[in-house]
């Protein structure tokens, strides 16, 4: 069963379950002065601990959360609320994550400017442009360090260099890259960062922000002073456990495990594009996530495909889940220039931990025909 | 994958009718504003009965199901009693679709209905279409309108 939806969901990894099951079990609250409660405290501080370890950071710059939505909530509200005084001007990108989008959009209505750069046809970010988009009242600017749905990665230490340079905040949304790249805080001059658990193999429902010393944010989730008084509410004892473990393992094998995504990923790139006529890469053929392969087919529709797929019992994403809501292409195949029914045709494969060779022998024996089957019913093919 | 019904699936896995008709008597094509899809449909005529329906469809699996659903409702049908095939009939014939997809079944309908208004231009028969109220359709036709307003899946935008 090829399972190539990694992006959209990991598998929790055998050995962070084990290391969360005592916590499920035991009542402790880490606010309580008794010693079970001691106990919890101290895992939880453990867990933060090897968290900033992953991304060279100090534990005290580490909260957790409920997740990267949430992180990327309280980062930009957060830090623009906090901050308003010294200016209401935002800049982003156009290809972030919904939850970035729509974020600004909810400043924008609230007295807030948000400038959203355009991206070349691979999706690259140009540091030029960024520089350029940086004024006086500019007080944030937050950049993806690479995208789940084309696998591009930004040229994140420049753009932290020029953002530095020009005194404003910076925002590294370090979902997709964490446990997979290099994700280093000081290397990309970074002040806040989000991070996700489930995508290096934790648990779902816990996530973290880095946020460096001294730069000020505001809660946004109110409550007993947790979290350094920045996220109200009872820590998720089991759930920050497995979340420090996952990054305690992804800090001793991403290495390792990107060589071999990446060799994988190249294999199943080319066969693709090889064994199908007309069929494209979205995203940047070099600088892209070692398990993202992102491609896409003329003249057929995306969700056909994952259905003809999963009939085969090979799992894939068409990319963002909110799409398949909305209908609406999505906004990063927009972004890079697709037409319409261009972005429609796309269909992203994420390798993972347990892909095996064997899983992407097993798609390229099976993908080019049932492109086929869709083209031959397709009004499109046959208008050429 | 879990959205769809079974008969849903099934129809998308053994679609029926699919393919061009070369002499077709009537062509009716549709294109779906909301996700660009599009579909088109051929009917052949006899005696005011569809004797042969086929279909083409570049669209999500709910549009390749809805499709074939309707080539198999509308065969064998009259042309009053093909134009009685709503979205409504497709998507209960095949046990219901998910909200957000209810538009994609629009399609079929549409471009069944398409086909029969070319059909009867072609035949000139002005009065009948006229006398079954097809006359709005004929005119977007005309204007060489491929797009039909739809409702609006749910959208995610804050
Ligand atoms: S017809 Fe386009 S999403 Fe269903």
């Amino acid at each position: 069963m090829p399972y190539m939806d990694y992006a959209a969901g990991c598998p929790i990894d055998e050995r962070v379950v084990e290391a969360m099951v005592p916590y499920f079990k035991e009542p402790g609250n880490p606010s309580s002065v008794h010693s079970v409660g001691l106990k919890a405290r101290n895992a939880v501080e453990e867990a933060r601990q090897k968290v900033a370890e992953l991304i060279n950071a100090n534990a005290d710059e580490v909260i957790f959360t409920s997740g990267a939505t949430e992180s990327n909530n309280l980062a930009i509200i957060g830090y623009a609320m906090r901050n308003a005084s010294k200016g209401k001007h935002i800049v982003t990108t156009a290809i972030e994550h919904i939850s970035i989008i729509n974020v600004c959009k909810y400043l924008q209505k609230n007295g807030f400017e948000v400038t959203y750069i355009p991206v070349d046809r691979y999706g690259i970010v140009s540091v030029d442009s960024i520089e350029e988009a940086i004024r006086d009242d500019t007080i944030l600017v937050s950049v993806q360090h690479a995208s789940s749905e084309i696998g591009t990665i930004q040229e994140i230490e420049r753009i932290g260099e020029v953002v530095k340079s020009k005194n404003a905040a910076f925002h590294v949304d370090a979902t997709a890259s964490l446990g997979k790249i290099e994700v280093d805080v000081e290397k990309m001059n970074a002040d806040l960062v989000t991070l996700s658990s489930n995508d290096i193999y934790g648990p779902r429902g816990v996530g973290g922000l880095y946020i460096r010393k001294g730069v000020k944010i505001q809660p946004i989730m109110l409550g007993g002073g947790q979290e350094f008084g920045l996220r109200g509410g009872t820590e998720n004892v089991a759930g920050i456990v497995g979340f420090g473990k996952a990054a305690e393992i992804a800090k001793q094998e991403w290495r390792s495990e990107a060589e071999r995504l990446a060799k994988m990923r190249d294999k199943m790139i080319d066969g693709i594009l090889k064994a199908v006529e007309e069929s494209y890469l979205n995203g940047h053929p070099e600088k892209r996530l070692p398990n993202n392969i992102a491609v896409r087919f003329n003249y057929v529709e995306g969700e056909s495909i994952l259905l003809s797929l999963d009939m085969e019992d090979i799992q894939a994403s068409t990319g963002s889940a909110c799409t398949s809501k909305t209908l609406q292409p999505s906004h990063v195949l927009m972004a890079l220039g697709l037409k319409h029914e261009e972005a429609h045709g796309s269909v992203l494969f994420t390798l993972g931990r347990y892909s095996k060779e064997e899983d992407v022998d097993y798609v390229l024996e099976k993908l080019p025909g049932i492109v086929e089957r869709l083209r031959m019913m397709s009004p499109l093919y046959r208008r050429r | 994958m879990g959205v769809y019904s079974e008969k849903v699936m099934e129809h998308f896995r053994n679609p029926r009718n699919v393919g061009v008709i070369e002499d077709a008597d009537g062509v009716g094509t549709v294109g779906n504003p909301v996700c660009g899809d599009l579909m088109t449909m051929y009917i052949k005529v006899e005696d005011d009965r569809i004797v042969d329906i086929k279909f083409q469809t570049f669209g999500c699996g709910a549009a390749i199901a809805t499709s074939s659903m309707a080539t198999e409702l509308a065969k064998g049908k009259t042309l009053e009693e093909a134009l009685k095939i709503t979205r409504q009939t497709v998507a209960e014939a095949l046990g219901g679709l998910p909200a957000p997809k209810m538009h994609c079944s629009n399609l079929a309908a549409d471009a069944l209905r398409r086909a029969i208004v070319d059909y009867l231009r072609k035949k000139g028969d002005f009065d009948r279409i006229k006398q079954l109220g097809l006359e709005k359709e004929l005119e977007k036709m005309e204007k060489g309108e491929e797009e039909e307003d739809h409702e609006h899946g749910e959208v995610c935008e804050a």
